[in-house]
């Protein structure tokens, strides 16, 4: 099943990929995306309607909130990046995995493991109530141990390489790996209660918790849902449009700036606090420094399609990852203009976050994903093309359309929502009660749900999709370049 | 590098290296990103020196303007507290009785309490007093402990079956669990109950049974005692619901309603607001 190839220039030793282990997290990250959505349209559906928490303790919000975001963050996110670094790296290193198949196992198993314990954990009630690190710390100590096993998989091919020099996507992914361990161990650093039960309690405490908290919660944010999957964007962008990346010097220099840049933006979480002062400015400051940094690597991915334009008619996957991208550059422009405080004073705590975090987290985590995802699928089972490109597109526009309904509700929503809590009437008192904006966000937690409902339905096209592909059917429909809009379309 | 290789289609060069079959063009840096990037940077080094900025060891910048978020914080507040002093000490010196008189202290009692009730009271009564099962309405004119602006405000300072010593108290017997009626004898009195409400017919034993057990506390006319919260039981009001099943089992195991002291949580002033409110909603007396 393993792809091979052989060093240009020479017909010596071929090179005998692992691909088991990426097909693995292939179809983890398709299991649990559907799971995560699923998941995720449930809370949105509780947010408007309560009854539907059930009144069981197990099915309240609270508890089904984590496992909504760890299973799209942690379970989804998580496994298309082991599955897309451990596919990139073998070939721009023409090195198989270090450790072989035994070591890329078990971080397979390990890594499904930590997943299982941790949501079963938070459906039971256990969490330290950190948000993003809800899980308690025997749960931590397992992942600290499989991550240390990626690390090596990952840093040991890169030693193995038989290129002179490191694609830029393995800096990405190798800042991700590492950045993640520091952020997750410092975090998660606690005292367990007894060693036979679940409870712990940090070590971190007051304020001082709170600025480590969002420290590791923005870097999740900055590594995990950035750095890694950048490192994603700059193989699967060049690859599928057949173009060089567009600037070399841009991406060392946005590379650098952006990690420099990401670890001082957490206290911009929590402006008007009891952090001080000072870690408010500069939480702020570096976030809006880090605009240029980001929209660095949206530079790079879009402008890779300099003269493959026409090929986004034809190519829905390709459309995918390109509006991953615009996604990318639109939530990493609002997200320094959120951290500025007169903003944030408007937006903290409302809605506009949720949608904020959406933005990026459906159209840019998710899209570039479902585009890896349609990538690897063919590759890996050796399949001549997807089953249906038609229903590439399906999923495309579906799932479009629900994200803008997502974000355009959260929007209206959140600002609404901040514009009640500071109005005052003639005499001085406030003009609404919390019930009254909670009542006057309503429908708009229904159009959210709305839009996960779309979202969640792409899902399962792609499924179907992804899963006739592996089974080797191809579905018998039109070709792209006969599609009426594309006659139409004069660029 | 040796040899120059340019892209076909844009005439840029490469940088010479291949992975995978992907190469990197030599694109300069765009101009306007350079310069997007200095100017956020300046920017944030002009903030710095204005605000609090860069911590020591003990100590941290301070910035130009001496900006505190905390004083200003406290600064706001005081202007608040200054704009509200005038009506802060009329509304400490009167009494409920007496804001109801005046125009103007009633018309800001109604603003503060109407914003008092919402974010308190609400979540238990209902916005804007509609009450629900369990939860009495406040916009009629059944008042369960009196529904004078004092009986109110003491209500409310004071609490329903709470924590507070001056608590309003009261409890009904669990006339079948305590073995006082049996089974057949709360449903007769429960029969009798109805019928005082206006539904159904009074039997002759569920009369005598009433008179035994219930009038001491809701009064020969079943009209209830506001003294002790006892129901008014003839104005078909049912708090804990409707029907012969809800009323029997309230007089087989009754059910009571708790309210927290509200003294202690908001000030004297707020709770006078909030009375006066309370007491426009529906039939105050």
């Amino acid at each position: 099943m393993s792809e091979t190839a052989t060093a240009p220039g020479g017909g010596q030793a071929a090179v005998e990929y692992i691909d088991d282990v990426v097909k693995k997290f292939t179809i983890a990250t398709t299991f649990w995306g559907v799971v995560g959505f699923l998941v995720g349209v449930v809370i949105a559906l509780q947010l408007a309607f309560p009854v539907l928490n059930l009144d069981l303790e197990w099915t309240t919000f609270g508890r089904l909130r984590p496992v909504h975001t760890s299973a799209v963050i942690f379970a989804f996110g998580g496994n298309i990046l082991f599955a897309t670094s451990y596919y990139i790296v073998q070939r721009t290193c023409r090195a198989p995995l270090f450790g072989g198949a035994g070591l890329a196992n078990f971080t397979f198993w390990g890594y499904q493991l930590f997943i299982v314990l941790a949501a079963s954990g938070y459906v039971l009630g256990i969490s330290q109530g950190k948000e993003y690190a809800e899980p308690e710390w025997y749960v931590d100590i397992w992942l600290t141990i499989v991550w240390v096993a990626y690390l090596v998989v990952f840093a040991g091919t890169l030693l193995k390489r038989k290129e002179p020099h490191i694609y830029v996507a393995n800096w990405f992914f190798l800042a991700f790996i590492l950045t993640v361990a520091m952020l997750h161990i410092v975090n998660a650093l606690a005292v367990p209660v007894s060693f036979t039960g679940a409870k712990s309690y940090i070590v971190w405490a007051g304020v001082q918790d709170a600025l480590t908290q969002w420290w590791y919660g923005h870097n999740a944010v900055g590594f995990f849902l950035t750095a890694g999957f950048l490192g994603m964007m700059y193989y699967l962008i060049p690859k599928q449009a057949e173009r060089p990346v567009y600037s070399y010097r841009l991406s060392v220099v946005h590379f650098w700036t952006l990690v420099f840049l990401y670890v001082w933006a957490g206290p911009h979480h929590l402006h008007y606090t009891a952090l001080p002062d000072w870690a408010q400015t500069l939480g702020m400051t570096f976030s809006v420094i880090l605009w240029m940094p980001s929209w660095g690597g949206m530079i790079n991915g879009i402008m890779t399609l300099s003269g493959a334009w026409h090929k986004l008619r034809t190519d829905p996957v390709l459309r995918f990852m390109v509006t991953s991208v615009a996604f990318y550059g639109m939530s990493t422009f609002e997200g320094p203009a959120m951290s500025i405080k007169a903003v944030n004073s408007l937006s903290h705590y409302t809605d506009w976050t949720i949608g904020h975090v959406h933005s990026g987290a459906l159209g840019w985590v998710a899209f570039v994903s479902f585009g890896a995802l349609y990538f690897l699928v063919p590759k890996l089972w050796n399949r001549e093309r997807l089953y249906s490109l038609r229903m590439v597109t399906h999923h495309f526009w579906i799932a479009t359309l629900g994200i803008v309904l997502y974000i355009t509700s959260m929007w209206i929503s959140g600002i609404m929502q901040g514009l009640m809590w500071r109005a005052y009437d003639s005499l001085g008192f406030l003009q609404y009660s919390f019930i009254e904006t909670v009542e006057a966000m309503h429908p708009y937690y229904v159009i959210r749900a709305l839009g996960g409902v779309l979202f969640l339905l792409g899902s399962f096209i792609m499924v179907y999709n992804l899963w006739m592909t592996a089974k080797g059917h191809l579905k018998d429909e039109d070709v792209f370049e006969e599609a009426p809009h594309a006659a139409a379309a004069g660029a | 590098m040796a040899e120059v290789k340019k892209d076909a289609l844009t005439g840029i060069e490469t940088t010479g290296h291949e992975w995978d079959g992907i190469e990197e063009l030599r694109t300069p840096i765009p101009r306007w990103w350079m310069l997007t990037l200095w100017v956020t940077v300046i920017w944030a080094i002009g903030y710095w020196i204005v605000y609090p900025a860069w911590p020591s060891l003990s100590n941290y910048t301070k910035g130009v303007i001496g900006y505190s978020s905390r004083a200003e914080l406290k600064k706001e507040m005081a202007r608040v507290e200054e704009s509200r002093a005038g009506w802060k000490a009329k509304f400490q010196a009167a009494s409920v009785g007496d804001i109801a008189k005046d125009s103007d202290l009633l018309n800001y009692a109604m603003a503060g309490g109407r914003v008092i009730f919402a974010d308190n009271c609400a979540p238990c009564h209902a916005a804007g007093g509609a009450g629900t099962k369990g939860y009495p309405t406040l916009v009629d004119d059944d008042w369960l402990w009196g529904g004078t602006l004092e009986a109110i405000e003491k209500t409310i300072r004071f609490g329903i079956r709470g924590a507070h010593e001056d608590t309003r108290e009261s409890q009904m017997p669990n006339f079948l669990e305590d073995e006082t009626l049996t089974k057949e004898q709360v449903s007769t009195v429960a029969d009798y109950v109805l019928a005082l409400g206006g539904s159904g017919s009074a039997s002759a034993a569920g009369k005598a049974l009433f008179e035994e057990n219930c009038t001491a506390c809701h009064g020969e006319d079943g009209k209830g005692n506001k003294e002790l919260g006892a129901p008014n039981l003839i104005d078909a009001i049912w708090l804990f619901g409707e029907g012969k099943d809800r009323v029997a089992a309230q007089v087989a195991k009754p059910k009571h309603g708790v309210m927290p002291a509200w003294q202690g949580r908001l000030n004297g002033v707020s709770i006078k607001q909030v009375s006066v409110y309370v007491h426009s909603l529906g039939g105050g007396k």
